[in-house]
């Protein structure tokens, strides 16, 4: 269950390297990348970084983690692409949607002589692989997973490129006024439907604790949390749509998300938005496929890829190359911080030229980033291993695609408040 | 084990069983000497299974009461002592009382309710899975443990080495296991041996026999509920200070109580040995497919567990005494010895 | 809480129950006549809902269409099943039956994972999101159809034992094993027919049930709990148990969405099933005292 890619750029730099192909590897190391690691980056390293990623590429979030092993499939070639001398050996380890799994595999890659881990896009198996990466003194370098205690342990090891569930809501609570400004509408009164797992309860808990501070223009008039694992949530909807609330605002997985929306639609219950405060679901390929036009509309506050990024254009057409048929737009969110998870680790080994934890971790410590692909500041780890710069945008479904609406200046579209209702749609 | 009270334990034990089990203790005392990390944690779960595997035993095996819900007793003994000792600090051998008194309460509620009322067979199986799918959405809903969201201990760097509280390497920890699954073994050796082992074998055998010769039936089979949902919450606190990280999904969920009750039925129900083997096979089983098949190419998701259904198939059908019996056979140790010789660990 | 919202998800809630009911249908032959617990039941019904699935996604077929082609391909399938495989088995303990049937699930989940892979799949039907309106009332049709599919599967089944010699011949077998043997019934026979009609009968459930839930490859084991809590509070053997069963573990688990957080809502099934086991353990409409 395991796949191994070797990503190494250029041909085999190993120390024999002539001064001519050192110099073209700097070259295009620093037109790519200009965060001034990039000689240090270009300097041949014999062994490989053996990096483990755990993904859950089957069970109940297998669609969304075979989406993130995109990333990993991309991330050779753009490496390459970008300039990186040093050898990775990515060994991607499925653990099936369960938590247990993800341990055993975490303690499987490193007995295996994992030097470093990603992952693992669910916060309770990240959870878990996190104790297992700060007992063994293994770093981790986490793609997606947003559950805050992650980084509030202590941990030495553990490093977060993602925003924390606080920062999510903030984020996505203040662009959510923002986006009623935009449109000139405003709900006055929301439900709020959440999943009830790791990362649910998460972002549950930092709303019920920021919704009073943020002076929000609607009241949350209903809380209804259902189980991660439902198969029909006829039930849930009904009593939304009871509520009377004029949005929807959801905490969810890809599943689920379906699920509701299509119940939605059944018991005709047309609010005039559902918007996700930064959780999956909304924004994945699959959610457009099943449900096509009712897709639209649906809005996403969530960290998103920057299109005037040269390193997105550059993930969108490797992405064109390796998948000709396949939308990239409901793959690129977990693609991105896959890769740029994977970024990070070739950056710190390519410091710490070493494959010692310690050393990639005090390495890792000290990274920053420019250049990578998604919206916000450079990459850089504060205490407590969280990348605090990583921002949320407005995406709304138009066309069945995600498209950024807000911030302005990112915009690719303008954003449309309130949806048209399900039975409008042609 | 030694010295003056051997004879104690061992009273009508053939001297090549003696033997034997010596050699195999001592091959697990050294194991940790030889292995990698990867082959100890396989280590440590086949003792875990193991430990569990008696524990359930001690009620299915030896009185006939099958349980589908064990994983409720290991729920409850992991999250009781682990939330005693991370809201309060009281020590983990300290929770590990309390984690088998809250266990064992519980499995008093089930084996009242259900021998009271008169319930058997598959209705008490599936009053057993109830009783845990029940607890486990209740621990969904429970913010004190930390709900769905999981209940985390916190964890410390290796080198570490602090018995007392539970923090520590695998090394420990598999130590730990060791000397709990001798402990269980013994103990369980002693029962079967003595009046109350005697009377849960004939309430598992004819019940209405059994209380027609006036053994108390109601009694006995609930010391064996007792007695085993507290040797399981034993095995849940070892769980939660080994892992560290809790879910009710998880260690509630159904496939948790198959896999305890998977290796006793594997290795031979109602045998000492049974347990410890059938965990043995089925891990090694497990673990040695996994990697067979991603070196072969195979690494298809689900395939490895097809097999291992295969496997299990193939067992039941053409084996369905377990395995035990049959290796003792091979290994000349079915010489019957003292009473009872059919469950002859 | 309107009343309106309450009869809404009651009228939901039993609609669906209806669907549940055929499945547990199948759960309770099998055990009223073979006496063997089917572990695998809900996985079973797995096979059939992704028959449907492949059926809908390659010839466009509706899944109620299905129904009979799958029952029939099912029947087979447990009758073939029950002849090989479990015979050996019906006077074995029961825990060997039920590790026997363990191992037939673990194969069918990962076989269905091997071969459709992990993700979520459908068969959104022409009409899947379309409702009717009766006044408060919105019933969605995909739930009506199902309940009407359903409710005709059982009647079918019921008319089967009522009425046909072998039916009748089966329930004879039931109630007295040593009795039909001295009248010269082929019990080995008889089972193989009864195991292949409860297959059936999951079949079929199956077909409807893809019209109200995607499929997974691990969606079977939730569904082999819930058709064992039915059979339990309906009373295990009891035809007319299952359904009532159905009926009434979704109306409750509807209804108590309504009233607690719906992410706990299956406590009431549990807590449900625990009361019928100790107050009526034959189940609701069992007769067994």
């Amino acid at each position: 269950m395991s796949e191994k890619n070797s990503a190494s750029s250029g041909q085999a730099p190993r120390r024999g390297l002539t001064r001519r192909a050192f110099n073209a590897g700097a070259a295009v190391s620093a037109a790519l990348v200009s965060s001034g690691a990039a000689m240090r980056l270009a300097r041949a390293q014999d062994a490989a970084l053996k990096v483990g990623v755990l993904l859950p590429r089957s069970g109940m979030q297998g669609a969304v983690g075979q989406a993130c092993q995109r990333g990993v499939d991309l991330a050779p070639e753009l490496l390459r692409q970008l300039g990186y001398s040093v050898k990775l050996d990515l060994v991607s380890v499925d653990f099936e949607s369960n938590v247990d799994q993800a341990r055993a595999q975490a303690e499987k890659l490193i007995a295996g002589g994992a030097n470093l881990l990603i992952g693992a896009f669910d916060s309770g198996a990240t959870s878990a692989i996190a104790q297992v990466a700060e007992q063994k003194g293994v770093p981790l370098v986490i793609n997606i997973a947003a559950a805050p205690q992650i980084t509030q342990q202590g941990y030495k090891y553990v490093f977060r490129n993602f925003p924390t569930a606080p920062t999510l809501v903030r984020d996505g609570l203040s662009l959510m006024k923002d986006f009623f400004v935009a449109t000139g509408h405003t709900p006055k009164t929301a439900v709020y439907m959440h999943v009830n797992d790791t990362f649910g309860q998460a972002m549950n808990g930092a709303i019920g604790k920021m919704l009073p501070g943020l002076n929000m223009p609607f009241k949350v008039v209903e809380n209804i949390s259902y189980d991660p694992a439902a198969r029909d949530l006829s039930v849930e909807v009904a009593k939304a749509k009871a509520s009377g609330a004029e949005l929807v605002m959801l905490t969810s997985r890809l599943n689920d998300a379906i699920l509701l929306v299509r119940e939605m639609v059944k018991q005709r219950y047309s609010p005039m938005g559902i918007i996700s405060p930064g959780s999956p679901g909304m924004y994945e390929d699959q959610f457009y496929a099943t449900l096509g036009k009712y897709s639209d509309y649906c809005t996403t506050n969530v960290p998103w890829y920057n299109p005037h990024e040269p390193m997105a254009a550059h993930v969108l057409s490797a992405f064109h190359k390796r998948w000709p048929k396949d939308r990239p737009a409901g793959y690129i969110f977990n693609i991105g911080f896959t890769f740029e998870a994977i970024l990070i680790a070739a950056d710190a080994y390519a410091r710490a030229k070493s494959t010692n934890g310690k050393a990639l971790a005090d390495a890792l410590r000290t990274t920053h980033i420019d250049k990578h692909m998604m919206v916000g500041g450079p990459i850089v780890f504060d205490a407590q291993g969280q990348n605090e710069n990583v921002h949320s945008v407005v995406l709304e479904n138009l066309q069945q695609q995600p498209r950024v609406v807000l911030p302005v200046a990112a915009a690719e579209a303008k954003p449309v408040f309130p949806m048209v209702p399900w039975n409008q749609r042609s | 084990m030694t010295g003056p009270r051997l004879g104690l334990w061992c009273d009508g034990v053939p001297r090549r069983a003696l033997v034997l089990c010596g050699i195999l203790l001592a091959v697990l005392l050294a194991a940790p000497l030889a292995l990698n990390s990867y082959l100890l944690s396989v280590l440590i779960l086949v003792l875990y299974f193991a430990y569990t595997g008696q524990a359930w035993n001690v009620m299915m095996g030896f009185a006939g009461q099958l349980s589908l819900g064990h994983s409720l007793y290991i729920g409850l003994g992991a999250y009781t002592a682990a939330a005693l000792f991370m809201h309060f600090g009281i020590n983990p051998w300290v929770g590990s009382l309390a984690a088998m008194v809250v266990a064992a309460a519980f499995g008093a509620a089930v084996g009242y309710l259900a021998f009271r009322f008169g319930i058997g067979g598959v209705y008490f199986a599936l009053l057993t899975i109830a009783f845990a799918e029940f607890t486990r959405i209740g621990f969904d809903h429970f913010p004190w443990v930390g709900g769905a969201g999981g209940l985390f201990l916190k964890v410390v760097g290796k080198g570490r080495f602090d018995l007392l509280h539970l923090r520590g390497s695998a090394v420990m920890f598999y130590y730990l296991l060791l000397a709990l699954t001798v402990a269980a073994f013994l103990l369980c050796h002693r029962l079967m041996r003595s009046k109350i082992g005697y009377y849960w074998l004939a309430i598992r055998e004819d019940q209405d026999a059994a209380q027609a010769l006036g053994i108390h039936t109601f009694r006995y089979k609930m010391y064996a509920v007792l007695l085993s949902s507290a040797m399981t919450a034993l095995g849940g606190v070892f769980y939660a200070f080994y892992y560290n990280n809790l879910f009710p999904e998880q260690i509630f969920s159904m496939e948790r109580s198959v896999e305890i009750v998977l290796g006793p039925i594997i290795g031979g129900l109602g045998t000492l040995f049974g347990p410890l083997l059938g965990a043995f096979v089925l891990t090694v089983l497990a673990e040695g497919l996994r990697d067979l098949l991603s070196a072969l190419g195979l690494a298809l998701p689900g395939a490895t567990q097809v097999f291992y259904g295969v496997c299990l198939l193939a067992v039941i059908v053409f084996l369905p005494d377990g395995i035990w019996p049959g290796l003792r056979r091979l290994l000349g140790l079915d010489r019957a010895a003292g009473p009872g010789p059919k469950r002859e660990g | 809480m309107t009343w309106s919202l309450v009869l809404n998800v009651a009228v939901g809630g039993i609609l669906t129950g209806l669907v549940y009911g055929l499945m547990a249908l199948g759960l309770s032959v099998i055990f009223g006549v073979v006496k063997v617990v089917n572990f695998a039941h809900g996985e079973m019904m797995s096979i059939a809902m992704y028959l449907a699935v492949l059926a809908f996604a390659t010839l466009h077929l509706d899944p109620l269409l299905m129904i009979v082609p799958v029952a029939a391909v099912f029947f087979a399938f447990g009758y073939l099943l029950q002849i090989g495989l479990i015979n050996p088995f019906i006077n074995r303990p029961e825990h060997s039956q039920f590790m026997l049937l363990i191992a037939v699930a673990l194969i069918i989940v990962n076989g269905l994972l091997m071969i459709f892979g992990p993700d979520a799949r459908d068969a959104m039907v022409g009409y899947a999101y379309d409702s009717l309106q009766f006044g408060p009332l919105l019933v969605d049709k995909v739930r009506l159809y199902g309940a009407a599919a359903a409710l005709l599967g059982s009647a079918a089944l019921f008319a089967f034992f009522r009425f046909a010699p072998t039916g009748k011949a089966i329930r004879a077998c039931a109630d007295n094993y040593l009795g039909a043997q001295v009248v010269g019934l082929n019990v080995k026979q008889l089972y193989a027919l009864t195991f292949g009609l409860g297959t059936a009968c999951v079949g079929a459930a199956g077909c409807i049930m893809v019209l109200l839930v995607d499929v997974t490859p691990t969606v079977g084991t939730a569904y082999t709990l819930l058709a064992f809590v039915i059979v339990i509070v309906g009373g295990l053997g009891s035809m007319a148990g299952a359904l009532i069963g159905g009926v009434l573990i979704g109306l409750s688990e509807a209804l108590a969405g309504l009233v607690m957080d719906p992410s706990a809502k299956s406590m009431v099934s549990f807590a449900l099933l625990v009361v019928v086991l100790l107050f009526r353990p034959q189940g609701l409409a069992g007769r067994r005292a």
